[in-house]
């Protein structure tokens, strides 16, 4: 199996839906994706959770490459979801693509899968991801 | 920005360091911040180590630090970064026309940059004897290292000099069990940084100690066969020395330059950009002569050093102006503090302050009203603050008669009293905010090499959010770097983005017809693509302010408060308050607001201290339809989440109160309905008190107005928030229609003058209370036609945000994807 494989892509908006310098929030069954959209229209997507103490970093000012977390001034970057030093922490990133200005997002299953409680880890797999992109594209 | 540039050159520059200091490295780790890619780095040290922290020699003399806990950049450090480091390899000359520095053992190294850092030599008096062993300087880690040893078989020392160093070098010996004798030419020691009677405490002081003093003494000659064995001095007297350390000045050294045709005077001479004469060489620190002055102490070498740094990585906007330095003695337990001219003269009045019985004594020197220079001994946590304002210029006329008396008495009560952080221990919490206590600051500062303010807060977080333990921190700095360090930069930019101070920015928006956010970053040649969460909230209030009727507010450079008009709360959620105009409120709208609460089940319902009702926990995608239910029984924003006119805080006033001389209420109502919706630097409270016994606390207030029977009192920059600062007296009128002109006038001036997050109690401070009074008071025109501008542009701004929204505004602000309809 390649690499390929193991994501599952999912549309989960139009790239006129984010502002630019924004972001918006992809409401997953168990988290809370941000993706943000810089002036450059580069597309990122990230965890909605400073590693610092959990802020919605959705709600951030976007710059650059960068987002700073509304609750303490982290900033973090987009591009590989590490904080700027001298703060030290990562937040979880997930790709992206960008298609006829519909923007992918790219889950990985396996990982999606092993991130649930056990009892639905497995067999459901390929009915969780359906029941994201369903609700992604409302 | 340009990161991933592909058209990288093949071969990386060169870049040669001659003098492997405190100064040249600081250059280096400043460029490797900025390029780090973008030279091969040759060092080349006399010294036999890596680079340590000069300054901090003296408790290393004196057993108070290891070589170790003084360490800077360690061998290791060069190699982890690809640098190469000649340590112990001096460099002979330097062959401009082919580009390369030759070392005395024959070996050659090319450069596309060369960076003298050759520091400064010690001084030592042309006297008969002064080679005999046993006669030192003071100077390196050699020098300690032979004090030391000496300290160890030998019992009497003499210190020539009572200068910084010298006093440095004498306390040191005498911790090492030595029996030392200063000897000084002149009658005052340290005169260069004290004035007589400071310099008569110090001695008394040091005396108790245990040291000696031979001063007003001209020494002859120092004695001795195969080692030192007395000075002599002019007067045909002698005193014993096993060990003579000469401390009596440094002279920056030019030797290498001078050798290699670069134009020198006392030092190196550079321009702004810190270059030499030869354009391809750059020279920073002791050895440097800029605009006629040498420095010694490391503050402005530091700021050479960033200066360099940025030419170096071909950036080329920063300049070098030159630097205001204070001093303050690394002996352990006396406290002295002096910076500026402290001597006075003609046309200066000395403020001074001295109880002998507590060993403490303050003068400050003044010259039309601006601090010249201080000198204090015995209690010096206000150095800083004096230094600041010496710098600043600021006019000291509003708080004069308590200025001696440091800055916990001018209403600032942030850190005042908190004496000498010295003896707080370790678990001591210092940075409130932030949980971060002393130990921790202490360890960072020695384990991640910290030097600033910005170093400490960056790292820590202390001091970094409200900023009242700033004093608290700049002092553990002082006392852990062992004192010399104190940060120096007059002008402070708006933020790392830009060179420019928030005055600078505001002025070229005016006078440049700048418009639009992206237009003034470019104009203003911006580091950042678009900026960043410090200087785009200012930049947008800045427009709206200058353009309020054509900007077109930029939402995505708002706070998310003032985006999502509410307020963020620590789980995401939001608070919800609505305006309650002038504190009165009515059935109906309680009833809406009660129905609201149980409907979107808001968790916690609770009366802020403005007044009105705070529904909190409520969920984002709930907002605009809350907002619809209470748009229906008439409620609107109250603003409570904006830097924004946020309450007018009321008593009941006459209407029913026995002791009420005026209608505060009705008051109050009209002053909200006149300013609601304005946007501010930072947020904006007022109150009416109907009588002075001030029920509605109106004196803690940006705007206070205290009702009494023959009229109003107008009271301004006062605040309730994280340094409590009590009003200051405007002025008396008559009218309330003379108290609304002064409100708006009031409001006005401090959204065109103040910057961007500045309250306006610190603002009054710092343009001080008799500049608003000329602006307000004096000047009855000027007063009119900013209370016209304020109205003028409340005409665009109360506009309900909450009815815009419920209406459909933003809709994309306040929908999750994934959870829409």
């Amino acid at each position: 199996m390649s690499e390929r494989d193991a994501t599952s892509w999912v549309r989960v908006a139009r790239i006129d839906e984010i502002p630019p310098r924004g972001a918006r929030v992809v409401r997953l069954r168990d988290r809370e994706i941000a993706l943000f959209r810089t002036s450059a229209d580069r597309i990122f997507a990230l965890l909605d959770r400073c590693p610092h103490r959990g802020g919605p970093l959705s709600q951030g000012i976007v710059h650059g490459d960068c987002v700073t977390c509304p609750l303490h001034d982290w900033v973090i970057r987009l591009e590989t979801g590490e904080a700027r030093a001298p703060d030290e922490g990562r937040t979880e990133r997930f790709e992206v693509r960008l298609e006829h200005g519909e923007v992918l997002l790219g889950l990985p299953v396996g990982e999606s899968a092993a991130s649930r409680p056990a009892a639905t880890a497995g067999g459901t797999r390929s009915a969780d991801v359906a029941g994201c992109a369903v609700a992604a594209l409302r | 920005m340009d990161g991933g540039s592909p058209n990288r050159p093949v071969r990386r520059s060169r870049l040669v360091l001659v003098g492997n200091g405190m100064a040249g490295m600081r250059a280096i780790e400043e460029l490797l911040e900025l390029a780090p890619d973008r030279y091969e780095i040759t060092v080349f040290g006399s010294e036999p180590h890596g680079n340590y922290n000069r300054i901090l020699l003296s408790p290393l003399l004196s057993a108070e630090k290891t070589l170790d806990e003084i360490m800077l950049n360690p061998v290791d450090w060069y190699r982890e970064r690809g640098i190469t480091l000649h340590a112990g390899r001096k460099v002979e000359r330097i062959d401009r026309a082919r580009s390369v520095v030759v070392t005395s053992d024959g070996f050659e190294q090319p450069y596309d940059r060369l960076l003298l850092a050759t520091g400064s030599n010690p001084f030592m008096l042309p006297l008969p004897g002064a080679n005999l062993p046993g006669v030192l300087s003071y100077r390196d880690i050699n020098d300690v290292d032979a004090m030391i040893k000496a300290s160890e078989q030998y019992r009497s020392a003499v210190v020539i000099g009572g200068g910084l160093l010298g006093l440095e070098a004498a306390y040191g010996l005498q911790r090492r069990g030595m029996d030392v004798t200063v000897v000084h030419v002149l009658e005052t020691l340290m005169e260069r940084q004290l004035d007589p009677t400071a310099a008569v405490l110090l001695k008394s002081s040091l005396e108790a100690r245990g040291l000696k003093f031979r001063m007003p003494a001209a020494t002859e000659a120092i004695v001795g066969g195969d080692r030192v064995r007395a000075v002599r001095f002019k007067d045909g007297t002698e005193i014993p020395a096993d060990l003579v350390v000469m401390a009596v000045g440094i002279r920056p050294n030019v030797e290498l330059a001078k050798k290699s045709g670069i134009v020198c005077d006392k030092g190196v001479l550079v321009n702004d950009t810190m270059q030499t004469f030869d354009p391809k060489i750059y020279a920073v620190g002791e050895c440097v002569q800029h605009r006629g002055a040498c420095y010694g102490l490391v503050a402005p070498l530091f700021e050479q050093a960033r200066v360099v740094a940025n030419h170096l990585a071909e950036m080329g906007i920063a300049r070098y102006q030159g630097s205001q330095v204070s001093t303050k003695l690394k002996v352990t337990g006396i406290d002295l503090f002096s910076a500026g001219d402290f001597n006075g003269g003609k046309g200066t009045d000395e403020l001074t302050f001295k109880d002998a019985a507590r060993g403490v004594y303050k003068k400050i020197v003044v010259r039309d009203n601006k601090i010249q220079g201080a000198v204090l001994y015995g209690n010096t946590v206000d150095g800083p603050w004096y230094f600041q304002l010496l710098r600043d210029g600021t006019d000291i006329s509003d708080f004069r008669e308590n200025l001696l008396f440091g800055q916990a008495h001018i209403g600032d009560s942030g850190t005042g009293g908190a004496d000498a952080v010295t003896f707080l221990p370790d678990t001591a919490e210092i940075c409130g905010c932030n949980g971060v206590c002393k130990g921790a600051i202490v360890k960072a500062i020695t384990a991640k090499k910290l030097f600033t303010l910005d170093d400490v807060r960056a790292h820590t977080k202390a001091s970094s959010s409200c900023g009242s333990c700033t004093g608290l921190v700049e002092q553990l700095l002082a006392n852990t770097l062992g004192g010399d360090y104190s940060e120096t930069p007059a002008k402070k930019p708006m933020c790392p983005c830009t060179i420019h101070t928030h005055e600078e920015v505001r002025e070229a928006i005016v006078r440049h017809e700048l418009k639009t956010i992206p237009d003034a970053i470019r104009f203003l040649e911006w580091q950042t693509p678009d900026g960043c969460h410090k200087c785009r909230p200012a930049l947008n209030f800045y427009m709206l302010c200058a353009w309020p009727a054509e900007y077109v507010d930029d939402k995505q450079s708002r706070f998310i408060n003032e985006r999502a008009h509410g307020n963020i709360q620590r789980d995401g959620t939001y608070s919800v308050v609505p305006r309650i105009w002038g504190g009165v409120t009515n059935p109906k709208e309680l009833r809406a607001i009660a129905e609201v609460a149980e409907k979107y089940q808001v968790p916690t319902v609770k009366f802020t201290g403005g007044q009105r009702l705070d529904l909190l926990g409520v969920k984002k995608e709930d907002l605009p339809q809350v907002w619809a239910d209470l748009g229906k029984a008439g409620l609107v924003s109250g603003h409570a989440y904006g830097k924004a006119l946020r309450t007018v805080k009321t008593c009941v006033g006459k209407e029913w109160c026995r002791f009420g001389t005026q209608d505060s209420t009705g008051l109050g109502i009209k002053l909200e309905k006149m300013t609601w919706g304005s946007w501010h630097p930072h947020k904006v409270k007022l109150a009416v008190s109907g009588c002075p016994r001030n029920c509605a606390e109106a004196t803690i207030k940006d705007l206070g107005v205290v009702c009494v029977d023959s009229g109003y009192e107008i009271h301004v920059g006062g605040n309730g928030g994280i340094k409590i600062r009590a009003t200051d007296f405007l002025c008396k009128v008559a009218t309330e229609d003379e108290v609304l002109e002064y409100c708006a006038a009031y409001l006005q001036l401090y959204r065109e003058e103040a910057r961007y997050l500045e309250r306006t109690a610190p603002w009054i401070e710092r343009v001080g209370l008799s500049y608003v009074k000329e602006r307000l008071v004096d000047d009855s025109e000027g007063r009119k036609r900013l209370a016209d501008r304020f109205l003028e542009a409340q005409k665009y701004s109360q506009v309900d945000p909450w009815a815009e929204r419920a209406a459909g505004r933003d809709a994309l602000e306040f929908a999750a994807l994934g959870t829409g309809a």
